[in-house]
């Protein structure tokens, strides 16, 4: 029986390299598994070898897709190897966004299917979903276990070439194709039967789920900037020291409104960042890094805007659930409009 | 919650480092931040010539606001 040869894509955290202060190490190639491929490995078994891990940082990887890419594709040419795994990266967005890119690079130049596995909400999944096998796993590594069984068990499916069904039943995202097969009544039957359904209000299933594109229209534009009440708002969670009112690093579940009145540059003794997603040296030396209040009070003064808001908005944009940010969003917005705000500056990590 | 203040009326811009997630969640405004821990800012610049950076960068963000779009844009 042939034994597969597999790449694991993994990054510098579940590498075991270092947290944030690795975020933007360049890739390294290691012999056999290691950190969650060493499980992966004994899922693979007799059947699969993990011969090579690449490990990355994941700001490394975004700030350079690139470059990143063709630096791992050079590492992994001299490895004689079957498959390609990535992750799984569940809800870390740049996790999510590397082992989608590295995988569907892979797969244009080995002409291999790579299999990947993250959270729904992932924003890797939106961007690649319709490339490769991008497989379901919970928010979090807490679902590690049952995330490598499921990738490895897919995966070898895949590499022997087993069919591989439907969405639904394999746990992989939808990829938006169509597949013909043969049904035991026409289409004109089945319309006509979920059509009767929905008219008694019944449950039905239709067979072609629409995409959900939700897009909101732009507001309208500021007429005159000079005479606008401009509101700073952040995803980077910078909160005055102490952090009033105990934001969470991750999975934020609030926001915070703080007041900049009379303050003409965030000071590093007054105000720090609790985001756990990015390494806060750079914002702890200088928070006006991610909430820019020294620039906008010189344009304030310069007259170019009318004024800044008295407050600035923060929460953590770190695996925070989408349904949450829309809700802090509304929020925010609500007050912003019972204030006369004008238009919202808002920086993301 | 970019998405949701411009939906209430409230035009507002995205400062990202990422550009394709904020195009994939749907901001309509975008405007590309310098790196990933600190979008408005610079630390190998001196104070002086980051605080020129940050500022031409917010004069950016108020072009972002003050400009018609009907579709999402990339400033």
């Amino acid at each position: 029986m042939k034994r597969f040869r597999f790449i694991h894509y993994i990054n510098q955290f579940f590498g075991q390299m270092g947290g944030e202060d690795k975020a933007y190490m360049t890739p390294i190639v290691q012999d056999g598994s290691v950190g969650p491929g060493k499980e992966l490995q004994k899922i693979l078994g007799e059947e699969g070898e993990i011969v090579a891990t690449i490990i990355c940082g994941d700001t490394y990887f975004n700030e350079n897709l690139k470059k990143a890419s063709d630096e791992i594709i050079a590492m992994i040419s001299k490895y004689n190897f079957d498959g390609f795994i990535a992750g799984p990266a569940f809800n870390a967005g740049r996790y999510g966004i590397a082992c989608g890119e590295i995988s569907k690079v892979v797969q244009e130049s080995f002409g291999i299917k790579p299999v990947t596995s993250m959270y729904p909400e992932n924003p890797g999944v939106e961007i690649y979903s319709k490339d490769i096998y991008i497989l379901k796993t919970g928010i979090s590594a807490v679902s590690m276990r049952n995330a490598l069984k499921v990738l490895g068990k897919f995966s070898l499916r895949l590499i022997k070439g087993e069919e591989i069904g439907f969405p639904e039943e394999e746990g992989y995202i939808p990829q938006g194709r169509r597949v013909n097969v043969f049904m035991e009544q026409t289409g004109a039957i089945r319309g006509i039967n979920m059509l009767l359904k929905k008219l008694r209000n019944e449950n039905f299933k239709t067979e072609l789920p629409m995409p959900i594109y939700d897009r909101v229209s732009s507001a309208p534009a500021i007429k005159d900037v000079s005479h606008a009440v401009i509101a700073l708002v952040t995803s980077g969670g910078i909160v005055p020291r102490g952090n009033p009112d105990r934001i969470e690093s991750a999975n934020a579940t609030k926001y915070g409104r703080y007041s900049i009145k009379g303050i003409d540059d965030l000071e590093k003794e007054d105000f720090i960042t609790v985001h756990g997603g990015y390494d806060p040296v750079y914002a702890l030396e200088d928070p006006d890094r991610i909430v820019p209040v020294d620039a906008m009070r010189i344009l304030e003064k310069e007259g170019r805007i009318g004024k800044l808001y008295d407050y600035i908005y923060t929460t953590v944009g770190n695996t925070t659930a989408v349904s949450s940010a829309e809700h802090f969003g509304r929020d925010i917005a609500e007050e912003l409009l019972e204030k006369n705000i004008d238009g919202v500056i808002l920086t993301s990590t | 919650m970019a998405k949701a203040i411009e939906k209430a009326g409230i035009p507002t811009v995205h400062i990202c480092t990422i550009v394709p997630i904020s195009q994939t969640v749907g901001a309509n405004r975008i405007l590309p931040g310098v790196a990933i821990p600190n979008p408005t800012g610079n630390p190998n610049l001196n104070k002086r010539d980051e605080l020129i950076l940050r500022k031409n960068l917010m004069s950016k963000a108020l072009t972002a606001l003050s400009s018609d779009i009907k579709n999402q844009t990339v400033f």
